[in-house]
């Protein structure tokens, strides 16, 4: 991370990936680890591995076991099968408080009854450093959530956003090998949201430090994470950079989790090298997709295309693949992008979404509009499962 | 803009905002605690205030002056002009008045210290168990308090008396007999059993409230669970330290029924006091001064309790 980061879709930095490398050790790994809250299985013999100086997204629906596998890191609950190691280190029976781990947590848990730098200062106090030591580290994380003001504030007296800053440095003041970030943005609204997500890059990357977060906010994750794993019912569903996992999802479940997606069932007719030829009742004049992967002819496959790549049109485009007839249904105007809702002959409604470039259109679509949509065969995917 | 229809209010936005009882209605609900004040505090106190200004006389009631209504605004007067402070004077005079006040305020200090040490394990058991344990510890804490209080203190008694179930059981594994009723220590373990709850309960009440999410943070920035608890939960305590304190501590100070069933001829409270003077020694005036010196006492360690309370709600 000597240059600086090169920015690309996504916000990826391109030369940044030790997960491609097959000698660079991960700093966490999680081996076969598996969790049971009674009968439930929480967490799923979920392997994983996170590299130093990463920014890790656990993204995932509440109740997907994305939390308990970030806590069985922090040592608040044990891993009923699998191994967990830092370092090289096997965390089995080692306490929270010998983990060299710090946590964010979702209720930023703030103690109440200490000041702003009494709460930074927690950590360091008990590593016994020097009181003059702890002050410099103190004004340092003050000045780096930019709180410098408000050192003697008790928590009661702050804001959600300081509040939010506050614990972000009491968990970063003791430089742990890697901080974990429970839901950190949750409690935010919207636009600070935004802001703050940004920062988070941002502070990672000056820091260096190995960042996991866990969220079910898809944006949250793509905006600030180097890699994502998607999660299911305690399993991984996929891990890869935010443009992979969106623009390249590996399952219906993915496509759907990540933005919004329009799925043809379809029949699989040929498999001509890097272009796949698809029958769906949906799409009379026949699909088409570019895939490397091999898909046998004759099976059962799902199209997937994203709203922003469907182009609608008010005039009949010439015959071909990819090519739907339907009626507008709905228009939703968000300002910036305009989602149509478009009903098919058969009945079903797919989305379409357009974006604002311009501040006149000379001729809008309209409500009961006959339109029809096309897309580019490299802008499907052909999903599997 | 259309002109039609009814005419505009000329402030619509004083219409806004929450719909209000009418005024009087509000003043006559802000009354009723006052009304239940005035009866049973304030015209009790003025009576006792008054009695300890008034002398002693051998008669029924065994006080002067006494208030002639039908003398008029010279009645009055004359009544006022009789009020001394002479029952205070004895008071001040007397060594066994403040030997007395002085041994209260002992009494109730040590017995808090030993409440707080034996009340915040087992309020702090009772948060950390299960929820359904919980409900059923919570329950046998409140339950003595479905049986007399009386019966409960003889009970001690029976326990402690020379023959009783306490050196009985000594004896049982050969240990000598002790003679604790009529002691000193009677009442301390009169005291610390019967305010045991009053203590468990506000301790309580703060230690369930406690957010779990806090532990799990100082434990992951390197606090051992016994620094846990001396760096995060036992400060977070202490407002329920406090009203389980001065709840025990207030009462105790002017508690009578303990001291005088289970205490000796030596112990010394300002309850036996009023109690020796009233009904003993026919004093009423000094009863009533040695109750006022006791409430003006209290009234320090009261306020602070309303004041600690206001501060929790507000926290809340």
């Amino acid at each position: 991370m000597n240059a600086k980061p090169r920015l690309n879709i996504g916000a990826v930095r391109s030369s940044f990936a030790p997960w491609a490398d097959a000698s660079a050790k991960p700093l966490v790994r999680f081996e076969a680890v598996t969790k049971r809250f009674g009968g439930e299985t929480a967490v799923d013999a979920v392997s994983l591995d996170i590299y130093e100086g990463e920014f890790f997204a656990l993204l995932g629906p509440s109740g997907c076991g994305k939390t308990t596998l970030m806590r069985m890191l922090a040592g608040f609950e044990t891993p009923d099968a699998g191994r967990i190691t830092l370092a090289g280190q096997d965390l089995a029976g080692q306490p929270p408080h010998l983990r060299p781990v710090n946590m964010m947590f979702q209720s930023y848990a703030l103690f109440p009854h200490l000041s702003v730098a009494q709460n930074i200062a927690f950590g360091l106090r008990q590593q016994k450093k020097p009181k003059d030591e702890v002050a410099a580290r103190v004004d340092e994380m003050l000045a780096l959530v930019r709180l410098e003001g408000l050192a003697h504030r008790k928590p009661h007296q702050l804001s959600g956003g300081q509040r939010q800053r506050v614990a972000l440095a009491r968990a970063i003041a003791p430089k742990p090998k890697m901080l974990l970030l429970d839901e950190p943005l949750g409690a935010l609204d919207r636009k600070l949201r935004e802001e703050t997500q940004f920062e988070l890059m941002a502070l990672q990357q000056r820091l260096g430090m190995t960042f996991l977060i866990v969220t079910h906010d898809q944006e949250e994750a793509m905006i600030t994470a180097d890699r994502i794993a998607v999660m299911r019912a305690g399993q991984l569903a996929q891990i890869g950079r935010p443009a992979e996992v969106y623009e390249a999802p590996n399952s219906r479940y993915v496509a759907d989790f990540i933005g919004d997606v329009n799925l043809f069932e379809a029949r699989v007719t040929e498999d001509g090298g890097d272009i796949i030829r698809l029958m769906s009742p949906e799409a009379p004049d026949g699909l088409e997709a570019i895939e490397d992967d091999e898909v046998p002819v004759g099976s059962t496959a799902w199209l997937a295309v994203r709203p922003e790549k469907m182009r609608v049109h008010l005039d009949p485009p010439p015959p071909g693949p990819n090519r739907l007839e339907g009626q507008v249904a709905d228009i939703g105007y968000l300002g910036d992008w305009t989602t149509y809702l478009v009903e098919l002959p058969g009945g079903r409604t797919i989305r379409a979404a357009r974006a604002n470039a311009s501040r006149v259109v000379e001729r809008p679509v309209d409500w009961d509009d006959k339109v029809w949509l096309t897309f580019a065969p490299d802008s499907a995917v052909v999903l599997t499962r | 803009m259309s002109v039609t229809g009814a005419p505009r209010p000329r402030r619509p936005w004083k219409r806004l905002g929450r719909p209000r009882l009418s005024p009087s209605w509000e003043a006559r609900a802000a009354f009723l605690p006052y009304l239940w004040l005035g009866l049973f505090f304030l015209a009790p106190f003025l009576l006792v205030a008054k009695l300890s200004l008034s002398d002693v006389v051998l008669a029924i009631p065994p006080y002067a002056p006494k208030l002639d209504w039908s003398a008029g605004l010279g009645g009055v007067v004359a009544f006022v002009r009789a009020l001394d402070f002479e029952a205070y004077a004895r008071m001040g005079q007397d060594g066994l008045y403040l030997a007395a006040y002085l041994s209260s305020l002992k009494f109730a200090a040590v017995a808090t210290l030993i409440l707080l040490l034996t009340g915040y394990p087992l309020a702090y058991g009772m948060a950390r168990c299960r929820p359904s344990v919980r409900q059923a510890l919570l329950m046998a804490v409140i339950l003595p308090f479905w049986t007399s209080f009386l019966i409960r203190v003889y009970a001690w008694i029976a326990i402690l008396k020379p023959a009783g179930l306490l050196n009985m059981a000594l004896a049982q594994v050969g240990l000598p007999a002790v003679d604790i009723l009529n002691t000193d220590t009677a009442v301390y373990i009169g005291l610390v059993y019967a305010y045991l709850p009053f203590m468990v309960l506000p301790l309580y009440a703060v230690l369930e409230r406690q957010d779990d999410s806090l532990l799990e943070a100082s434990a992951d920035l390197g606090c051992t669970p016994f620094q846990t608890f001396w760096r995060v939960t036992f400060p977070l305590s202490l407002p329920g330290v406090a009203a389980g304190a001065l709840l025990c501590f207030i009462p105790m100070v002017g508690e009578f029924v303990i001291p005088d069933l289970l205490g000796g001829s030596g112990t010394l409270m300002l309850g036996k006091t009023i109690w020796t003077e009233f009904f003993s020694n026919r004093d009423w005036p000094a009863a009533s001064a040695v109750a006022i010196v006791l409430l003006a006492t209290l009234v320090i360690p009261i306020v602070l309790f309303q004041r600690q309370q206001t501060k929790m709600m507000e926290q809340r």
